[in-house]
């Protein structure tokens, strides 16, 4: 159960070894906090990633493929206990060169970023819809709010991803369950290695810290930095002529 | 049955069940053995202030009350009452009949299951003990169905497991309970400004026991030697004579002065300049000794009781109430406390002080002979779980406890450090419900069932 903090005791991370969602784990009080689910793709690497968790409670790896949906309810239909917060965190970014040439590797992605989070998404929230309570953490991307052609699979796949999980949000919110779309700009991590940062670039502790503040607060939707909001609401209503040239391509 | 959001009275945990109004015994065990693997629980009028009276994903099970089901014994004085009946109900038969409850909390929103459920104490702790204590028998609807009388006599076992048991050993269909014989429905109320926390614990040493009623208020803004500057309200029921009688002395019929309306900011309205006013106002306000003055028992015992839905002045996030008990030689850690709220500048609307008298047998029972300290505080302020955790560590180091039905933020462990008979309940529990079918979002979160 979540305390009147929104502090949850069993935690479900989904992309066991994401940047970002592990600052989230982190960010979560230790005091209440006693077990972490890692669902990741390598185990070898989970266990990096749980050895490191150990002495704030107890961590689980279980193997756990995204493109994988047939399995994804059975998989969250395993996890003993009642699931409080789950943070559907796997994503790949792939090669924007490659994913907008090749048809393979975009629809490769599509299925990653979007298919598999949104089959995730389903089957940890029937799962919370039936204990009647529980908080799934969405990870979105700014780059889904207006997508830009350096990019346009990876930014399509995070605008459904990001577009499902408000209306699926509102649709469980009565069986108890509270969805939260966290928007984040560049942020420092693995999957941006070696990528020139973009303006307001942040990092996954920053990005942790508004997410915990977020589910006390029942939001459904935030944005890390937060200043990204007035920024991306006046970035999508620049003309497309205009929108084409600014240097953000 | 229907699917609903549910929270405690500081709306802070929302949680869906299926909730089933019930007529009668019939009714609550046709529901409680159809109980899915979530189990079902009782709920009354939802004043606990954390997840207490919920279960989510499960069932939650409301009894139907009818105050002509009350039947009084006049002469040995006492009542025997359906567990769903409220206090305030209850009141308002027995006070023209000249009886009193014999334990009231701050609010008469309470039904008599939930009394028992929680072995509430009031004012009258130090003198009187807590609900449990003042129960002869009671009829408790268990996890299969049927149902069984106990008492401290009768399968005492089960019974002191029932008080305090927080509604996980079964129903309370009725109770046949003591009551206070009054003569009129006045209190005599002596008031005194105490201008800080050590005048006050000693006040409240000295003299608690002259009287039967004893709480103070705790201005938790004021720092330096204003630390712990408080009201201390102490007083009976009046007898007869003792006031100027304008009508029948045993009138009583209190009433809802206004209701906060349901469009408040998210943050609430009580922000901290805001209590800081209040706080100031209500110190200034207050005689600096004042004996005999006459009050109702709405305004002595139920003040905030005039006001609907006072807890939407906290906001969309809620409050948490913050309740602890400390051994009486113990004050240190009560000073400490105090400090700390003070010195972090936590605007706390309300924070009472009681001194308890001793405990009873019921090994979930909160009071324990002490302090007692209990704080509202918005759960929007910053930092608030982390002063918590501060505090929780202080009272548990110090062998107190917190109280189960105020409670929304605590642990396992917490639990078990504060209640050394966690273990013994469990075992009367479980024999008594093998299958744990009662369950609570409480006990998931504490893991009270083991």
């Amino acid at each position: 159960m979540q305390n009147a903090f929104g502090e949850p005791q069993q935690v479900l991370l989904l992309g066991g070894t994401s940047d970002i969602g592990l600052a989230i784990v982190r960010a979560f009080d230790k005091s209440t906090l006693r077990r972490v689910v890692l669902a990741c793709r390598d185990i070898a690497k989970g266990e990096v990633q749980a050895a490191a968790l150990r002495d704030r409670c107890d961590v689980d790896v279980v193997e756990f493929h995204g493109e994988a949906t047939d399995g994804h309810q059975a998989f969250v239909d395993a996890i003993d206990g009642d699931i409080d917060v789950a943070i559907v965190a796997f994503a790949e970014l792939g090669d924007a060169a490659v994913s907008s040439a090749d048809a393979v590797a975009a629809a490769h992605l599509c299925v990653i970023d979007f298919a598999a989070a949104v089959s995730a998404t389903v089957a940890v929230g029937n799962r919370m819809r039936a204990q009647g309570h529980g908080a799934i953490v969405v990870l979105s991307s700014v780059a889904g709010e207006r997508v830009r052609e350096a990019n346009p699979v990876y930014g399509g796949a995070k605008a459904g991803l990001d577009g499902f999980a408000q209306g699926y949000g509102d649709l469980v919110a009565a069986d108890g369950v509270h969805v939260m779309v966290v928007r984040p700009g560049f942020v420092h991590s693995q999957m941006t290695n070696g990528m020139k940062p973009a303006p307001f670039a942040t990092t996954p502790v920053e990005v942790a810290k508004i997410v915990v503040a977020g589910l006390a607060n029942r939001r459904r939707i935030v944005w890390a930095p937060k200043v990204l909001r007035p920024v991306f609401s006046a970035l999508r209503h620049v003309p497309g002529p205009l929108w084409r040239r600014l240097p953000l391509q | 049955m229907a699917r609903r959001l549910l929270t405690g009275w500081g709306r802070t945990q929302p949680a869906v069940a299926d909730v089933v109004d019930v007529l009668d015994h019939r009714g609550a065990a046709a529901a409680v053995t159809s109980a899915g693997d979530r189990g079902a629980l009782a709920r009354g009028l939802g004043r606990s202030y954390g997840d207490a009276a919920q279960n989510s994903g499960g069932l939650v099970v409301r009894l139907a009350a009818s105050a002509s089901d009350v039947v009084v014994d006049v002469e040995r004085a006492v009542a025997t009452v359906p567990g769903a009946e409220s206090i305030d109900a209850l009141l308002r038969l027995l006070v023209p009949l000249g009886f009193f409850v014999p334990v009231t909390p701050g609010t008469r929103f309470v039904t008599i299951g939930a009394a028992i459920a929680s072995d509430i104490h009031g004012k009258n702790h130090h003198v009187d003990g807590s609900f449990g204590s003042h129960v002869k028998s009671l009829d408790l609807l268990l996890a299969d169905g049927s149902t069984v009388t106990v008492g401290p006599e009768q399968s005492p076992q089960l019974f002191w497991a029932t008080v305090g048991g927080m509604g996980l050993t079964g129903i309370v269909l009725s109770a046949t309970i003591r009551l206070i014989p009054i003569e009129t429905s006045k209190m005599s109320v002596d008031t005194d400004r105490v201008p800080d926390l050590d005048s006050l614990l000693a006040l409240m040493t000295e003299g608690d026991d002259d009287y039967r009623y004893s709480v103070a208020w705790i201005d938790l803004l004021a720092k330096g030697r204003h630390l712990g500057r408080s009201v201390l309200t102490r007083g009976d029921h009046a007898c007869r004579g003792q006031f100027k009688e304008r009508e029948d002395p045993l009138t009583y019929g209190p009433r809802q002065l206004v209701t906060v309306p349901a469009l408040i900011p998210p943050s609430g309205v009580l922000s901290h300049p805001a209590v800081a006013a209040f706080n100031e106002l209500w110190y200034r306000k207050a005689p600096s000794h004042r004996v005999q003055e006459e009050q109702s028992i709405a305004t002595f015992f139920h003040p905030l009781d005039g006001i609907g839905s006072w807890n939407r002045l906290y906001g969309a996030r809620g409050m948490v109430q913050y309740q602890f008990v400390v051994p009486m030689d113990r004050d240190d850690v009560l000073r400490q406390v105090v400090q700390l709220v003070s010195a972090r500048r936590v605007a706390t609307f309300l924070a009472i002080l009681k001194r308890f008298g001793p405990g009873n047998q019921a090994p979930l029972s909160f009071p324990m002979p002490g302090w007692t300290l209990t704080l509202d505080v918005s759960s929007a302020v910053p930092g608030l779980s982390s002063l918590f955790a501060e505090l929780d560590s202080l009272v548990l180091d110090a062998g107190g406890r917190h109280y189960f039905a105020k409670d929304a933020c605590l642990g396992p462990l917490a639990a078990k450090r504060g209640y050394p008979r966690l273990a013994e309940w469990q075992a009367t529990r479980q024999a008594a419900d093998p299958h744990g079918r009662w369950q609570s979002d409480l006990a998931r979160r504490l893991q009270l069932l083991g």
